[in-house]
């Protein structure tokens, strides 16, 4: 584009025809018309759109976000009923979609990296089935195996009715009942709770802190913290002697110890269900539709990731562990200390996208009834009041949003654990 | 004193190795039971792959193929005495419906068109795909689109044939401009003067040839349309246009031009940011507003556009992937050879990207022809809709397994297909040592 830079001969000042061959021009030239092209593209699906809009009678206005939504959500993490404004429809089935994905996102990492790794074994038929496993899941669509899911959730699981009878039996020394109708775990629960904080009063994102879990969280973390700190010392203590002192008893109990402290103060105990009448009473329910997109997502990402995670291990180069054999580091360490740091580095740009590909499949709960944002707002909201325009604008406006702050955190974290070049 | 020395005059005959280092019992202690850990994962193995074996093929094997209706598999099963809800498999369905899975409502008479357009396709893109096919069917290629688009929704041929006269008049406008003044008002010219034609002319003309010369085979509404026939066409428009489309926005966001590049980003950050499903809600909700009133567009059409362009934003950072791995050196030296920017593309820089980028194109492709299910939940009639809507059917009321194992079936052996042939691919195109 930019090569000839021969002058202007002598003489002769700008001519129009520099427009066009002039490659210094030439580019002006393109840019201008290709936006004039495409401020005329925008212009006509504009003017369209307002004109089809008052042939309707329409207006763009988000009056119908405070209105009564009218629906129940039958899956819900906060308080909602159905006069609550659309808008915490809406919020609530946000929130479903943030944690379908949360949910997917750790164990689609787990079963990937499990398979990805089983897939390098020597064994040759281990090998084989995890590249079966992984041909089978790629190569058939997700919504098929929602679906799939989901069916065998509803028809080959008990109904609660069988649990009465004694046909069924539940899980985990009386702790977990999977039916037809959903999954009842056990709840977390305290006798000595120290309540909720309120936030954003009354309004449609009004949302319940459990002081509880931020007591608890904070307690972990900083134990977390603190065995970090006592791994420098011992780091440092190693670098400077060359004796590593043994720590790892420490490590555990500054992390777990603190936390269990909390947990007797709080009187923590688990809330069982419990069969009474036609179903379970207590305990934490999860529909079977978020059982059934739990399970097809995870499986179905699991096999993306684990490919990404052979083809990472994969590329770095064998010297690398010879070497770190030859320095006379151990197998367990030459994987975590010069295998792994470098592995990750190319398994991790893959893996963002593969998270946000979950995230955006979380969106195919339409399909199976759970009630995340797509079912919601752009669902029975949509419906229900007739505004197409808003609601879709507002639900892709979020999706984007949520694909922007996971590529944003995961760029940040991939540009920490980039190699630093000169 | 005797000579005690021993010299051998001939060689000892090779050993065989011994039997649990060679053979089937070699093999086995190398790759499955080399360590006490390998042999415990090995049996572990074993079991799963006979638990699940024994909880499908019992149920997988069974004799209903010539049932009519669920009814008659059950009463077939009961005469062999395998009662229960999974006693075995009705594959009477199967046999009963495959042209609807297949076809979905399309007219059981015209059938021999989809059909001639798959085999169609088949010669269009076998010189696409293999070397040592007569490169003169490549005409054959650049008409199928319209072929098959015309052999599957029918009416009159002058449609078609108005909207390829766009393209020829485009090549045609950009010769003649380009030679007679520059390149650049050639391709402006060129570009806006086919838009005109479709805009304003194209139908106009149709409907006028068609008076005069009435040509046609029977329109069929896209209603009817469905199936894997829907899927395979959505999934080859996609295909067929995204790759394009793709290259352009990926030379777009690589481009110096700040606004093409602002746009080409904007578009691709959008598209990939947004699930399909609100874009397929888009097309059958909100297209039609974008569109003058009065224009209707069909449901098919509408979101064949919106998977394009869904695929297109996806295609395009593959390409962009490509595009960033080539050395730097490759471009310095389609400049120093005194390339323009087409000439370098055309002839240094594409060739070798797109190469690079293959595994990604064809998993791109997969993916776009896996979401092609999506559809169904805007109302089109996908094979999965199809499934729920042969259950609606009082004969196979309650079938579930053996439709989504078929629809499965189907869809592993299209994509696997692809995915093999891009391996096949990079060997053939492998240049390294």
């Amino acid at each position: 584009m930019t090569m000839s830079n021969t002058p202007n001969p002598a003489g002769q000042g700008f001519q129009m025809s520099q427009l066009l061959y002039d490659t210094r021009y030439r580019s002006m030239t393109i840019q201008i018309v290709a936006l004039i092209l495409i401020l005329l593209a925008f212009g006509w699906l504009i003017n369209n759109t307002v004109v089809n809009l008052a042939n309707l009678g329409k207006e763009i206005q988000f009056k119908f976000l405070g209105e009564p939504a009218g629906y129940d959500i039958n899956q819900r993490l906060l308080d909602y009923n159905s006069q609550d404004s659309h808008l915490r429809a809406g919020f609530i089935g946000l929130l479903n979609t943030l944690l379908l994905a949360f949910l997917g996102c750790v164990t689609a990492t787990i079963l990937g990296v499990f398979i990805g790794v089983m897939r390098l074994s020597k064994n040759w038929l281990v090998a084989r089935v995890m590249t079966a496993y992984i041909e089978i899941f790629r190569n058939v669509p997700v919504l098929l195996w929602i679906i799939v899911i989901f069916s065998i959730m509803i028809e080959v699981m008990s109904p609660p009715s069988a649990f009465r009878k004694g046909d069924a039996s539940m899980l985990f020394n009386e702790s977990v009942a999977i039916t037809n109708r959903g999954v009842y775990i056990p709840e977390p629960l305290f006798h000595n709770t120290l309540g909720n904080i309120p936030l954003f009063g009354e309004s449609s994102l009004r949302f319940d802190v459990s002081l509880d879990l931020i007591a608890f969280l904070v307690v972990l973390f900083a134990g977390i913290y603190a065995a970090m700190r006592v791994k420098r010392r011992a780091d440092k203590i190693q670098s400077e002697t060359g004796e590593r002192p043994t720590t790892w008893w420490q490590r555990l109990a500054l992390i777990f110890v603190p936390a269990a402290i909390l947990l007797t103060v709080l009187g923590f105990h688990l809330g069982y269900p419990e069969l009474k009448g036609f179903n379970f009473k207590g305990g934490t329910y999860m529909r079977n539709s978020l059982i059934a997109l739990w399970l097809a997502l995870s499986l179905y990402t699991a096999a993306f990731i684990a490919e990404n995670v052979r083809a990472g291990i994969q590329a770095v180069s064998k010297g690398q562990s010879e070497a770190a054999f030859a320095l006379g580091i151990s197998p367990g360490r030459t994987m975590n200390l010069v295998i792994l740091p470098q592995a990750l580095r190319i398994i991790i740009p893959p893996l963002i996208s593969q998270y946000l590909n979950l995230t955006k499949n979380t969106s195919l709960a339409i399909a199976v009834g759970y009630m995340d944002m797509t079912g919601t707002l752009m669902g029975i909201t949509l419906n229900q009041t007739g505004r197409e325009m808003e609601t879709l604008l507002m639900g892709m406006a979020v999706y984007l949003a949520i694909s922007l702050i996971i590529s944003g955190v995961m760029n940040w974290y991939n540009n920490s654990v980039k190699l630093v070049e000169r | 004193m005797a000579d005690l020395s021993f010299v051998r005059t001939e060689l000892v005959p090779q050993k065989t190795p011994p039997a649990s280092e060679v053979g089937v019992i070699g093999w086995m202690r190398a790759n499955l039971f080399s360590s006490i850990g390998n042999s415990i994962l090995t049996l572990l193995t074993l079991y799963c792959i006979y638990l699940v074996l024994a909880s499908i093929l019992p149920w997988a094997i069974s004799p209903t193929w010539g049932a009519a209706s669920l009814t008659e598999c059950r009463g077939i099963l009961h005469e062999l005495g395998r009662e229960g809800h999974f006693s075995g498999a009705c594959w009477g369905v199967i046999r009963d419906r495959w042209t609807q899975l297949l076809f979905g409502f399309y007219p059981s008479e015209l059938y021999w068109r989809p059909i001639l357009a798959f085999i169609l396709l088949g010669v269009a893109l076998a010189p696409v795909l293999f070397d040592g096919v007569t490169k003169k069917l490549l005409l054959l290629t650049a008409v199928y689109p319209f072929l098959c688009f015309w052999l599957i929704w029918g009416g009159s041929i002058w449609l078609p044939i108005s909207i390829i006269l766009g393209f020829v008049f485009a090549i045609v406008i950009y010769g003649i401009v380009s030679k007679a003044t520059s390149t650049l008002l050639g391709a402006i010219v060129a570009i806006v003067t086919p838009i005109i034609w479709w805009l304003f002319l194209a139908a106009p003309f149709g409907n006028l040839m068609q008076s005069f010369i009435p040509l046609g085979i029977e329109a069929v509404q896209s209603d009817k349309i469905g199936g894997f026939m829907l899927a395979i066409l959505i999934g080859l428009t996609g295909i067929f246009l995204s790759l394009p489309m793709g290259i352009v926005l990926a030379l777009g966001r690589q481009s110096d031009l700040p606004i093409l590049k602002g746009v080409c980003v904007a578009f691709i950050e959008f598209i990939r940011g947004v699930p399909l499903i609100t874009l397929l809600f888009v097309a059958s909700t909100l297209l039609n507003y974008f569109l003058p009133p009065g224009t209707s567009f069909d449901l098919v059409l509408r979101v064949m556009i919106m998977v394009t362009l869904f695929a297109a934003a996806y295609m395009a950072e593959v390409v962009r992937g490509g595009l960033a791995a080539l050395p730097k050196g490759q471009y310095e030296a389609a400049d120093s050879l005194g390339l323009d920017y087409w000439q370098a593309q055309r002839l240094i820089i594409m060739p070798q990207a797109l190469k690079i980028s293959i595994p990604g194109i064809v998993s791109t492709f997969i993916g776009l022809f896996k979401d092609t299910t999506l559809v169904g939940i805007v109302g089109l009639l996908d094979p999965l809709a199809l499934s729920t809507n042969i259950r609606a059917d009082m004969a196979w009321n309650g079938i579930l397994w053996e439709l989504y194992g078929f629809i499965a079936l189907i869809f592993f052996i299209f994509c696997f297909a692809m995915s093999r042939y891009s391996m096949y691919l990079e060997r053939k195109l492998a240049t390294g040592h």
